[in-house]
């Protein structure tokens, strides 16, 4: 086993009284393309900044290619970041831009502007090398940021909420590029971002953050198939969450006591363990044929058509606080009032202690 | 059709005022302009021009020709101290955290409030103390204590947060903090830095009191005028005075180009 090209060793950190980061272990390995995707304050965005150099952390290291550099300031360090505002030098030509990590190396003009030609290439802006940042449309300034921060050929490159800025149809067709130029280059991509969905489509390996700690970490169709925490299957995609107690623990089976009555799953948990059942929407069925796990019955509150699917939120007959959120055919008849039986397979219920 | 001549009285009315206005602010400028250009010798009416003899006159005179060269070197040379140190401040006001920041800003900023007899009272005192004798470069000095804290109020104002980020991502590509500051944030900067330089060469250019408080015998062209002014008025003093009026003029436009050009970007 190679060493990981990027080592976070219990990393915590303060701003003040606000503990933002609470003892975060993370490798990164070489190629990787990692997604850190949390809400807004689960501290993402330190951790990045840990790695970029902007901040030090108050406890624990950060390894780079197995040297410390924890402390190390962000020009000496082989990292480069893609900002969230892209951070160009607005009185610079792109192709100065570009080359300005090349100029700070001290490597002549002629090939720096070589290569800022040849990065911008790579990102499909091969005619912009002579204009100025206030030229370009906002999706071209994000990839003069990439462009600029991979000429210098970092060992690891940031992104922070790089998408952010755009609007949701260019935003989509860059999630692609984005991956394409990563597997082009090799580099391993660090990204940040609190949208799942960019999370599912770029990461080779995904990382749930929530209030300073990481709640999951792992490819994301595992994370989404079998999320590790409550926060995670409720954040990487919907989920249902039924809530309940193991009553009794035998041979690879417990009996749960849960919202909607007592069921029996698969598992090893002791008797009395409080735990959440999670269900992913496309999972439930609603109807009379349905799964052999029976989930009882609920009123539909709401039915919103959304092209190739409809989002179904029912109202659970047996505990009120329990809510449904459930995908079906875009065809199927479900109207709002409508009272359904509730149901799914044993294997698609996902058991989380709570 | 009553309140329609009411409403073109008022029309009228404060058409007239407005030329009241702008009359009691440029008739002055006006009358001394119009008189540089008198034939004979009284700045009074009748006017007998247009002649430039007054001009050749001053053009002729060594000790207002040196005192224009004097008052355009000090101008120009107090006020880029006065930039630079005024940038420098600003920014490490914008980008670092310092202890009592405000109160410091504020103490800055102080000297704009304090008259310019204060000022040159106080150096004056400083300087015979030290042992700096009344020279140009008193003056000069005078002049940086006067237009810094303007400098510093223009730059720290323009300095705005998104340049973070821009001075960021310069450092981590490599540079080190002398070079972002060279190559990044005074070119970002540019606007409000010659806004600061072109401004403050305007208040230096035409400022009495502290230089004729801290010169003696090479003096600026402000102290040279009220030496000329002593002896009573002829069309010299009018023509002298309508060419620092011009100087004014290209440098506060010069200032209004540079505030005016920068855009967000």
């Amino acid at each position: 086993m190679t060493a990981p090209l990027v080592d976070i060793c219990s990393v915590s950190h303060r701003f003040g009284q606000q503990t933002v980061l609470k003892n975060v272990s993370l490798q990164i390995e070489p190629g990787s393309y990692t997604i850190l995707l949390g809400p807004s304050g689960s501290g993402k965005t330190t951790l990045l900044s840990i790695l970029g150099g902007f901040v030090t952390p108050s406890e624990g290291k950060v390894l780079i290619r197995g040297e410390d550099c924890t402390a190390v300031p962000p020009a000496k360090r082989p990292t480069t970041t893609v900002f969230q505002d892209y951070a160009l030098f607005p009185h610079m030509s792109v192709g100065g831009n570009v080359g300005f990590g090349l100029r700070m190396q001290g490597i002549d003009a002629a090939t720096r502007n070589a290569r800022a030609r040849e990065a911008l290439a790579l990102v499909g802006l091969s005619t912009a090398f002579d204009k100025k940042p206030h030229q370009l449309s906002g999706g071209q300034r994000q990839r003069v940021a990439l462009a600029r921060a991979l000429v210098v050929e970092p060992a690891v490159l940031l992104l922070d909420e790089p998408l952010g800025a755009l609007d949701l149809k260019l935003r989509r067709q860059m999630q692609d590029e984005l991956k394409a130029i990563q597997k082009r280059v090799g580099t391993a991509f660090i990204h940040v971002t609190h949208d799942q969905e960019e999370a599912m489509a770029l990461a080779d390996h995904c990382v749930v953050m929530n209030d300073g700690r990481i709640q999951d970490e792992g490819p994301p169709e595992r994370v989404y198939a079998r999320p590790a925490t409550r926060f995670s299957a409720t954040f990487m995609g919907e989920s249902t969450l039924i809530s309940g107690a193991v009553t009794a623990a035998k041979d690879g089976t417990i009996a749960v006591a849960t919202q909607v009555g007592p069921l029996s799953l698969t598992g090893a948990l002791p008797a009395g363990t409080t735990v959440a059942l999670a269900v992913r929407p496309e999972h439930l069925v609603l109807g009379a044929a349905g799964g052999a796990v029976g989930l009882g019955t609920a009123k539909v509150s709401d039915v919103v058509f959304q092209g190739s699917f409809k989002r179904v939120l029912a109202v659970s007959a047996q505990d009120p606080a329990l809510h449904f959120i459930a995908k079906v055919a875009a065809a199927a008849a479900v109207q709002p009032g409508d009272i359904v039986a509730v149901s799914c397979d044993a294997g698609d219920i996902i058991l989380l202690a709570s | 059709m009553r309140s329609s001549t009411v409403a073109k009285a008022i029309r009228i009315l404060s058409g007239l005022y407005a030329i009241a206005i702008y009359g009691f602010i440029f008739l002055p400028v006006v009358v001394l302009v119009l008189f540089s250009l008198q034939a004979t010798s009284f700045p009074i009416p009748p006017f007998t021009g247009p002649s430039l003899r007054w001009y050749d006159a001053v053009l002729a005179d060594t000790r207002l020709t040196s005192a224009l060269v004097n008052s355009l070197l000090v101008a120009a040379i107090s006020s880029a101290v006065a930039v630079t140190l005024g940038f420098l401040s600003a920014w490490g006001f914008a980008r670092f955290v310092l202890p009592g920041s405000g109160l410091l800003r504020g103490l800055i900023t102080l000297p704009l409030t304090v008259s310019y007899l204060i000022i040159g009272m106080g150096l004056l005192v400083l300087f015979n103390w030290a042992g700096v004798p009344k020279s140009l470069l008193a003056a000069g000095i005078g002049h940086v204590v006067i237009n810094l804290p303007l400098c510093f109020a223009i730059i720290y104002s323009q300095m705005g947060d998104h340049q973070i980020n821009i001075e960021r991502a310069a450092r981590d590509l490599g540079a080190p903090e002398w070079k972002v500051l060279l190559l990044i944030t005074v070119p970002v900067m540019a606007p409000a830095i010659f806004a600061g330089f072109f401004l403050s060469m305007t208040f230096s250019w035409d400022e009495f009191v502290i230089s004729f408080l801290l010169t003696r015998f090479d003096t600026t062209l402000p102290v040279e005028i009220w030496n000329l002014l002593r002896s009573g008025l002829n069309p010299k003093t009018n023509a002298v005075g309508s060419l620092v009026f011009a100087v004014s003029i290209v440098l506060v436009v010069m200032f209004e180009l540079m505030l005016l050009r920068r855009k967000p970007a």
